[in-house]
């Protein structure tokens, strides 16, 4: 059974893995921090929310400071999908954001069955995006 | 001197006994009790609650006293909505609600601002333990209470509650309460949140609750007394009247019940009502899967200066346990106000599940009572009876965002949900606090209702809707500016206009907020304030690849009358902060951008002030977004064509605004491309980027990675145990900026003969 996590990631309880939901790509160990497994980016936060106001003329524009806060963008290195975000000071570590009891949600899935399996996620194809 | 004669002589019971009664009788000062305010969870059941519930425990019972008191509550809601004096009484910044005779919130109304009342508990239970059997005091029949320091109790100290006692045949039933963000408060700034405020003795009335009405009536003394220590001592009248007779209808509908149901009905309808709720929780809680989640939202300011203060968020979901772990937070600023009592962040987390989670649920305290909260002594979560906590939203509200986030990626796999899965809204108070003389000639201090007008977080199925509502309230209005302006002295000259490219992508967008331009007209004697975080880094996290929303800053005109070119040159007034900033219109006028903290500000005729209400946050891969959605977006003003071309690389034509979707298609395969060759695998990735502590030119509060135990207070080299409380004080934001322009002028050689 496989287990939709986020909007792009699931488990499959059987191999005990993340994988990403859009192109199938095996990720990381699930009782470990998926984003082991994809790509970073450290963004400049201006190229996400730009200046409303002339950066030339003016301290604050809109556009996040760059030397107070960066965006690290994860992707996923199959399909290029941006799995997560996380607006970071500069320096800090990236956060294990989901760090999972897989024996328990083994235990949980199997009282449950595959017939409980959420219906919040998408239908996945690797070159189109996806809806609902 | 033998062993004997130095050990201690262990007390007997009876002297213990005497010990206890002298301490007892000979306290000093009855401050906030710890016992009471780290409590959230329910009281235990009573007897007579046991009793109760042995002689009524149906069901459809039970339903429907619940719904008689639950329409009693909505009327007296509606009551003080429409009568209260206060601004935020008529947007809806209101609640009433009926309280367990241990002090329970059981049932509040079901529109209006939930946090207060399910903070008026703490008051409660502090007159139960101290003043109802206290000779000089009592609790009667027909007593009323009053409170706002939230060292006792609740968010602010600009909320004011009344709180009276209900009885049956003598004995004590029930409570009843009604709460108002009233606004002004006799603080250092008018308008009841202080920013300036450098200790609680900076923050205006400080009222633990006492008694202000016997007999139904208000005492005329004390109440003389409270409005000789604001600046609107006639809105203090009539709120105390409309409260007052907000709780008297609540009273007259239990009456009712009592007599129709008896009292064994009402004890057990409220006592059950809460242990179901509280069982409810439970429940739903164990369908979550066993899972720490890690967050944190940055306050870029204190309100003085900015700075990086953390609010570090572990939610750890263990069976139907659920336990909030906030260590890690920034340190209590001793001398700032955005700190916040523990008490005020529970309730704002109860906002999480009651507005946004599960607001299937009676709305009550059972819904958290169950939950736990970690905190480090005197942190910004958790703060000393010394900190002033005035700006304690500032804390609060991004706890919220934290707990929003976090609980947000617990959701999604549950087979069970009572709401879309949802990223952060919008969580600041965009908006001016006033105060002054009006054109009347009346000395007022308040704030405008756009605080309510936040930009809602997206969904899993859809774009978050435009400046939707409050995070504390999602009950609550935006009011009418136009019938504000009556009574106040300016006028918004730009309102509910969106702000264009102030956005939150992703594949479903947040909604965004709206622009407001304010200018004072009529008064010599009138000025504004703003209390927002991110200005420079955004409150806010996206969810599942989505982004947060930007940045907002403070935009002033000066040196100018906006009024005379209004009337002069009509065609020189633009409509839009970006227009005015960039093509700066007034001739010999002063343009410049602040900090979401601006302190209390005398403001002439004309002057212009500008900010905007901010977005919710975006939710998944933005080149998944719908491209018919983006030429929407387009459509409305929210985005520039150039700015949606670039970020989610839609091709369309610039004329007609046609799409082209192959050639779209392309673009995004091509961008997804560029993300893995841009990008660098985790491990490479954090070898040049993890540092071992904060940067130096930052001044950083809080933990850094996963040591939870090390706070950083302002340097990398300055630092504390979480455990461990040390003072945490700022310099006055002028005189860091008077040694900043002297030692210039000392490196210039320019200081002259001055003696030091």
């Amino acid at each position: 059974m496989k287990i939709p996590m986020t909007e792009y990631l699931r488990i499959d309880l059987e191999t005990e893995k993340w994988e990403c939901r859009v192109c199938d790509h095996v990720i990381a160990p699930a009782d470990g921090n998926y984003k082991e497994g994809l790509l970073v980016h450290n963004r400049d936060p201006r190229e996400i929310h730009p200046p409303i106001i002339d950066p030339d003329k003016y301290r604050f524009t809109f556009s996040p400071d760059p030397e107070w806060v960066r965006i690290l963008e994860f992707c996923c290195p199959g399909c290029g999908t941006q799995v997560e975000t996380e607006y970071a000071i500069p320096g800090h570590p990236p956060l294990w954001d989901m760090q999972v009891d897989v024996a328990a949600l083994k235990a949980q899935w199997a009282a449950r069955g595959p017939a409980a399996l959420p219906d919040a996620g998408p239908v996945v194809m690797p070159e189109r995006g996806h809806s609902h | 001197m033998n062993e004997m004669s130095t050990r201690a002589k262990t007390p007997t019971l009876e002297e213990m006994n005497l010990i206890k009664k002298f301490l007892d009788d000979t306290t000093l000062f009855l401050g906030p009790d710890p016992e009471i305010m780290q409590n959230h969870d329910l009281m235990p059941r009573t007897e007579i609650e046991d009793d109760a519930i042995g002689k009524v425990s149906d069901a459809h019972t039970v339903a429907k006293i619940r719904d008689r008191i639950q329409s009693g509550c909505d009327e007296g809601y509606e009551m003080v909505e429409q009568m209260g004096a206060a601004p935020g009484a008529k947007w809806g910044d209101v609640i009433t609600g009926v309280y367990s005779a241990s002090g329970d919130l059981a049932i509040a109304s079901a529109g209006g601002v939930l946090i207060f009342s399910a903070l008026v508990h703490h008051p409660i239970k502090f007159i139960i333990k101290n003043w109802m059997n206290e000779p000089t005091v009592g609790v009667k029949d027909g007593d009323g209470f009053i409170h706002n320091d939230s060292r006792y109790g609740n968010v602010h100290n600009t909320d004011q509650s009344m709180i009276i006692p209900i009885f049956h045949k003598g004995k004590l039933v029930c409570w009843v309460a009604s709460t108002v963000h009233e606004g002004e408060n006799g603080a250092i700034e008018p308008g009841g949140m202080p920013s300036m405020a450098e200790s609680p003795s900076d923050e205006g009335l400080k009222m633990s609750p006492f008694k202000v009405v016997e007999n139904y009536q208000i005492k005329r003394d004390i109440l003389t007394f409270l409005q000789n220590s604001v600046r609107e001592p006639k809105l203090q009248y009539e709120d105390m009247k409309v409260k007052l007779f907000a709780c008297l209808r609540i009273k007259q509908r239990i009456e009712e019940t009592l007599n129709s149901d008896g009292p064994e009905a009402l004890m057990a309808t409220l006592r059950l009502t809460m242990e179901n709720v509280r069982a409810e929780v439970k429940r739903r809680i164990s369908e979550w899967p066993d899972m720490t989640v890690r967050s944190y939202i940055i306050q870029d300011s204190t309100l003085r200066e900015n700075c990086v203060v953390k609010i570090n968020c572990k939610l750890t979901k263990t069976g139907d346990r659920l336990i909030f772990d906030f260590r890690g937070s920034s340190p209590e600023f001793t001398n700032r106000a955005t700190n916040t009592i523990v008490a005020g962040l529970k309730g704002m987390l109860a906002q999480v599940f009651l507005c946004y989670v599960w607001p299937d649920l009676p709305r009550g305290q059972a819904a958290f009572a169950p939950i736990e909260v970690i905190t480090d002594p005197h942190s910004i979560v958790n703060c000393s009876y010394d900190a002033p906590n005035s700006q304690s939203l500032m804390s609060i509200f991004t706890g919220f965002t934290a707990g929003q986030h976090a609980v947000a990626k617990f959701l999604y796999s549950c087979p069970e949900k009572f709401t879309r899965v949802h990223a952060p809204t919008f969580n600041m108070i965009n908006t001016f606090i006033w105060g002054g003389v009006s054109q009347h000639g009346e000395t007022l201090g308040n704030l405008c209702a756009d605080l309510n007008g936040m930009g809602a977080g997206a969904t899993a199925s859809r774009d978050g809707e435009h400046a939707l509502a409050p995070i504390f309230a999602t009950m609550a209005d935006i009011g009418e500016q136009e019938l504000n302006e009556e009574e106040v002295p300016f006028l918004q000259l730009v309102s509910k206009k969106m702000t264009r490219d102030a956005i939150a992508p992703g594949k479903y967008r947040g909604g965004q907020g709206y622009t407001m331009m304010v200018a004072t007209k009529d008064s010599e004697q009138w000025g504004f304030m703003t209390t927002a975080q991110g200005a420079k880094i955004p409150p806010l996290q996206g969810l599942f690849g989505g982004y947060a929303c930007g940045t907002y800053p403070l935009s002033k005109v000066k040196d100018v009358d906006v009024y005379d070119v209004l009337m002069n040159e009509p065609e020189r007034f633009r409509h839009s902060i970006e227009e005015i900033m960039n093509e700066q219109p007034f001739e010999d006028a002063d343009y410049s951008t602040h900090h979401m903290g601006m302190g209390f500000e005398i403001s002439k005729r004309g002057e212009l002030f500008m900010i905007s209400q901010g977005a919710g946050a975006g939710y998944g891969d933005l080149l998944e977004r719908d491209p018919e959605n983006i030429i929407k977006d387009i459509e409305e003003g929210l985005i520039s064509p150039e700015v949606a071309a670039r970020l989610y690389k839609v091709v369309f034509d610039a004329a007609t605004l046609a799409i082209d979707f192959d050639a779209t298609e392309a673009a995004r395969a091509k961008e997804r491309q560029a993300r893995i060759k841009r990008s660098v695998p985790y491990a490479e990735f954090v070898k040049g980027w993890n540092t071992p502590k904060p940067p130096a030119h930052l001044q950083y509060f809080g933990c850094w990675g996963d040591d939870v135990g090390t706070l950083y207070m302002g340097a990398p080299d300055i630092t504390r145990r979480g455990d461990q409380p040390r003072p945490n004080y700022m310099m006055h934001p002028k005189d860091v900026r008077i040694a900043e322009l002297e030692a210039r002028l000392e490196a210039a050689g320019a200081m002259g003969d001055e003696k030091k």
